[in-house]
Order: structure tokens, then C-alpha cells, then sequence
């Protein structure tokens, strides 16, 4: 049994174009549409796009390869810097692959902290989309709009952790503090208002008949292809795949929640807006549960030997010391095994393949990042489009070239 | 999997006791038995290891048993023991709200495994990413080239062999 895909993807890149009338175009990999440094290689005939090839590895930093040099603690900084836009996400999941290898049980309180910083973290990520789309189209004033909210959310994220965008706040065991004391009443005022900005862009871009031409019917991509092509997250959702690992194979306390999964059958860019559109509002009401249930008690999971002891502890106990000394100039030896975590990011479904041999340094870690897979559809989406339409696309998948090329 | 055991389940046996129901099993068991080599349930992962030269086979085979997302794949390099590569393959059912690894290992000394894409075209990169990263070639893949690195580079970076801070 084979899947069939619509159309053949992916073959060598279009050297020169295959009849007389065919022109080869290179488009990026500095172009403001590519969302960073993207490169396309598009044959066309005219303006139709005949073949789409995407160039990647601009950004590769080779970060897996890094890891495998780090403590376990360590590599939970470099994990912010693969998906920038969305730090907290990629830290819970690699949190989360490494507490499945320890076994730790981690405290209600953590995990639920975690959930409403994760959703705000989806915000963020959305925002930028959202941004960035509208403005790819020609809608300019909509950037500016969500990066007013963004802006918050930011300063949120410097009130938790001390950072801006490479928060690195979850730490393997629960969170590396406690979070201040206004923190929850500032994320409160700012959920409160929150819904009537999502109308607000709504306004600006539902109605707006630019907008409406150039995202409906664009970029179709059927559910079979989507699933196919390992597409995932909120592109999949708007081909009309209802799955969100939230609420499917739910982890960190992510059953406690009710929301929907937002769905449309639309399979075009106009499907993928509104699934956004809703999955934020969605997210303010998860946000909202997170901070009327939050649940008291600790932060950090009872494990000595893996979870830093608080400072006060560190300074007044011989056995806290000693701990904290082995811990940061040793690190903590992790049992020998593999797992794989997959959580649902802003962009889809992202995984860490964490590999332990019984030391305290990963000896392999793999990260499944959306985007990489997204990418593979986009000649399926744009194949007998106008070029234009190349725009159009590449913002409504949502891709981040830092997760792409890792 | 309602009732997945807690504990760990070692070796082809054990699996098979535990976990009789478990649909890709199942599937395996019917299709070809022997080229299960062997099992492993661990912390709530059920890990099936396969010949390398059935490993399309069983992709599609698993895929007819209801696990129709492929969702990642990637290869450790276990330098300096044989056979050298293991590629994992990781693979999602929409429907039993459950993922599986697949596993294959490849020998060191010119290392090749049959590609998926005729199964899963949504492989594509991910194996391109392999061959780039460690080298491991894919038979019947449409395009495999080095999608990461250089088209000119020399060296596949995350073999063991290959240093943390590259060749001066």
C-alpha cells in the first residue's frame, strides 16, 4: 500500500528551464518574503510556476552536533535558538524527552506554569505570523498591530525568565524559578484585552478584499498530501486533518484543558489564516484555565541529583552544596535508552529524539522541527500558480529557516 | 493503548506476550515474522527492529495497519561497534493515538538501506538530511543529495569519527 500524491516532488533542481519558453528564476536567499534565508529555484513559463525548488541550509549551525558535547543542562540554552520565535516550546519539549528517559515526576504547579507559558509562547508565534503574512501580501499596517502585542508578550517572557526571546526558563525537572509575583495579574490584563485585538486584525484582513484574492483558492494542498508530505500543525489542521497532539496524545497536564482544534476543509492559505486565527483565540482561553486553576506547591521535581537546589538551600546545607557543585561541574548521569517527545509547537508538530548511553552528556539528540517537512509541499501547493502566489504560500505554512536547517 | 504495560519489555518474546493486540505488530507478524528481528517496549515506546532490506516493506506495512503519519526519521552513529548506523524511523497513527519506532541497523563499511519515499514521499529530507549528516546512502531515492551542508563539502559531520569543531 502506497500513498498517492497528486503530483511527483522534489527532484533535481531546474539547471536550466526544460522547453525553449521556460525561464529559471532564483529567488532569495535574501529576499523579504523568505521569511530568512531561503532559497527558491522556480522554473516558470510566463508567470505559472512549472517547478519549485527550495535550497536550504543557509542557517545550519549544526546544533545536534553540539549537543551531543553539553551536559544535559546545558543543551537547553541551545535549544531556544532553533525555533527563535518560539523559545518556551522548544524547551518544554526537549524538558519533557529528557524527564521521560530520568523518569521524573514533575510537580502539578511546573507543568501547569509550563502549559500557560507554552500557549503564550504559541501566541507570540502566531503574532509574528500573522504579522509577516499580512504584510507579504501588502497589508503593512497589521504588522504593526501584532508586533504592539507582541511587544507585551515579550516583556512578559523578561519578567519570567530575564530574557526577551532566548528565555531557556523550563529547565530539566520543572522551571528554574519561581515566577514573580505580578506575573499571573499581568498575563490576566493582557489576556483581558487580547480577544478584542484578534478582532481587531480580523477586521483589518477578513473583509479586505485584497486579501480575500490573493489567500482564497491559493495553495491548495489535499489532506492525503498533507499527510503525506509529513506536513503538520496548523496546515495540516486547515487541509482537514483534525489531529493536535495537545489534545490527542496530550502531555504536560494538557488533558486538565478544554479548547477545540480548530479545523477547516479549505486546504488553501485561506484555510490556514482562519485555523491561526481561531487557534489564538483558543489559546487565550487555555491561558485563561492555566491562571484560574493554577495550582499551588513547588516548581522543581524532588530530585536532588538532577534539579539545582534553591540558592538559600545552597548556602546553609552541606548536602545542597555538594549537590550543586556535582551537578554544574559534572552534570547528572541520565539512564541508558531513547525516547521520542513530540509536542504540538505554534508551527506543528515538533519532536526531540533524545539517545542516552548512561553518561551526563546526550550522545545523540534529534530534533523534529515542522517547518523542515513543510517545506517539502511547497511545490505541491504552488506547482500551475502564479508566481506571486510563491509569496502568498511560503508565509501561510509558517516557517522559521532557523528549525529548518538546525 | 489503554492497558500499555508500565515496566520494560525486552527482546521479541516478551513483546509478543505483553502486547499480542497491538495493531503494527500485528500487521508484522502477518506480513513476515522473521524479519522482526527484534522488540522493545520502554518507557511507553514500542520499538520494532527490522532487517534493513525489508525496511520499505514494513513501512508499508505498518502504514496499512493504520499508523499513516511518518513523522521523523534520523540514524545514530554507534562508532565503534557493528553493524555501525541505526536509522529510526518514527511513525504516528492519527487513529490509535499512538506512535512507533521502526528501526534497521546498517553496517559501517558503505552503508545503504532502502529508501521509504515510494511509501512516505514526506521522507524525502529527512533521508537527504541523513546522507548528508552521516552518509548513509538510500536506495530509490529520487534526489539524494546534501541538503545541510555544501554541495562540495567533504565529510559527514555527525559520524563520531568527525570532530565537534571540524577538520583544520
Amino acid at each position: 500500500m502506497t500513498i498517492d500524491v497528486g503530483t511527483p516532488i522534489l527532484q533535481a533542481p531546474p539547471a536550466e528551464g526544460a522547453r525553449d519558453q521556460h525561464m529559471v528564476l532564483n529567488m532569495g536567499p535574501q529576499h523579504p518574503s523568505t521569511h530568512g534565508v531561503l532559497r527558491l529555484v522556480l522554473e516558470i513559463d510566463g508567470e505559472i510556476i512549472v517547478r519549485l525548488y527550495p535550497e536550504i541550509g543557509y542557517l545550519h549551525t549544526g546544533i545536534e552536533k553540539t549537543c551531543e558535547a553539553k551536559f544535559y543542562q546545558q543543551v537547553v540554552p541551545l535549544t531556544d535558538r532553533v525555533d527563535y520565535l518560539g523559545p518556551m516550546a522548544n524547551n518544554l519539549c526537549y524538558c519533557l524527552a529528557v524527564e521521560k528517559l530520568l523518569g521524573l515526576e514533575i510537580p502539578e504547579r511546573a507543568q501547569w506554569i509550563r502549559v500557560l507559558l507554552t500557549e503564550l509562547t504559541r501566541l507570540n508565534s502566531h503574532l509574528i505570523w500573522l504579522g509577516t503574512h499580512a504584510m507579504d501580501i501588502g497589508a503593512l499596517t497589521v504588522f504593526l498591530y501584532t508586533f504592539r502585542e507582541r511587544e507585551e508578550i515579550l516583556r512578559i517572557f523578561e519578567a519570567v525568565s530575564g530574557q526577551r526571546m532566548m528565555t531557556s526558563y523550563f529547565r530539566i525537572g520543572g522551571l528554574s524559578m519561581e515566577p514573580p509575583l505580578d506575573l499571573f495579574d499581568r498575563i490576566q490584563t493582557f489576556i483581558k484585552t487580547f480577544p478584542e485585538k484578534i478582532d481587531e486584525y480580523s477586521n483589518l484582513l477578513t473583509g479586505n478584499p485584497i486579501f480575500r484574492n490573493r489567500l482564497m483558492g491559493v495553495g491548495y494542498l489535499s489532506p492525503q498530501d498533507a499527510i503525506a508530505l509529513a506536513v503538520t500543525g496548523p496546515t495540516m489542521r486547515a487541509s482537514g486533518v483534525d489531529f493536535d497532539l495537545r489534545r490527542d496524545m496530550p502531555y504536560s497536564s494538557y488533558e486538565k484543558f478544554q479548547f477545540k482544534v480548530p479545523v477547516s476543509d479549505r486546504c488553501d492559505c485561506w484555510g490556514r489564516y482562519e485555523v491561526r486565527l481561531e487557534e489564538m483565540r483558543q489559546s487565550v482561553g487555555i491561558i485563561q484555565q492555566a491562571l484560574d486553576g493554577m495550582p499551588g506547591g513547588s516548581i522543581k521535581a524532588d530530585a536532588p541529583k538532577v534539579v539545582l537546589p534553591d540558592r538559600e538551600k545552597m548556602k546553609t546545607q552541606m548536602e545542597a552544596l555538594i549537590h550543586h557543585f556535582k551537578i554544574v561541574t559534572e552534570g547528572f548521569n541520565v539512564p541508558a535508552g531513547e525516547v521520542y517527545q513530540g509536542i504540538e509547537s505554534g508551527h506543528g508538530q515538533m519532536g526531540y529524539y533524545v539517545i542516552s548511553d548512561g553518561t551526563a552528556k546526550p550522545y545523540r539528540v534529534h530534533m523534529r522541527y515542522p517547518g523542515f517537512a513543510s517545506l517539502q509541499a511547497l511545490e505541491t501547493m504552488c506547482k500551475g500558480r502564479m508566481l506571486a502566489d510563491v509569496v502568498a504560500v511560503i508565509g501561510s505554512i509558517d516557517i522559521v529557516l532557523g528549525e529548518i536547517d538546525r | 493503548m489503554a492497558e500499555a504495560p508500565t515496566e520494560t519489555l525486552s527482546g521479541k518474546q516478551a513483546v509478543l506476550e505483553k502486547l499480542p493486540d497491538h495493531p503494527a505488530l500485528k500487521a508484522i507478524l502477518a506480513w513476515n515474522a522473521d524479519a522482526l528481528t527484534d522488540a522493545l517496549f520502554d518507557r511507553g515506546e514500542l520499538t520494532l527492529t527490522v532487517a534493513p532490506e525489508s525496511i520499505c516493506e514494513a513501512a508499508a506495512t505498518v502504514l496499512a495497519a493504520g499508523y499513516n503519519a511518518f513523522e521523523d526519521m534520523t540514524a545514530v552513529d554507534w562508532l565503534p561497534s557493528e553493524p555501525r548506523f541505526q536509522v529510526s524511523y518514527h511513525i504516528l497513527s492519527h487513529q490509535y493515538k499512538e506512535r512507533i519506532r521502526l528501526r534497521a541497523w546498517v553496517d559501517g563499511a558503505d552503508p545503504s538501506i532502502e529508501s521509504i519515499t515510494s511509501v512516505w514521499p514526506g521522507a524525502n529530507y529527512y533521508e537527504r538530511e541523513v546522507f548528508d549528516l552521516f552518509g548513509i546512502r538510500f536506495d530509490g531515492h529520487p534526489n539524494l543529495r546534501r541538503i545541510l551542508m555544501p554541495e562540495d563539502w567533504v565529510g559527514h559531520p555527525l559520524r563520531k569519527d568527525y570532530p565537534v569543531e571540524g577538520y583544520r
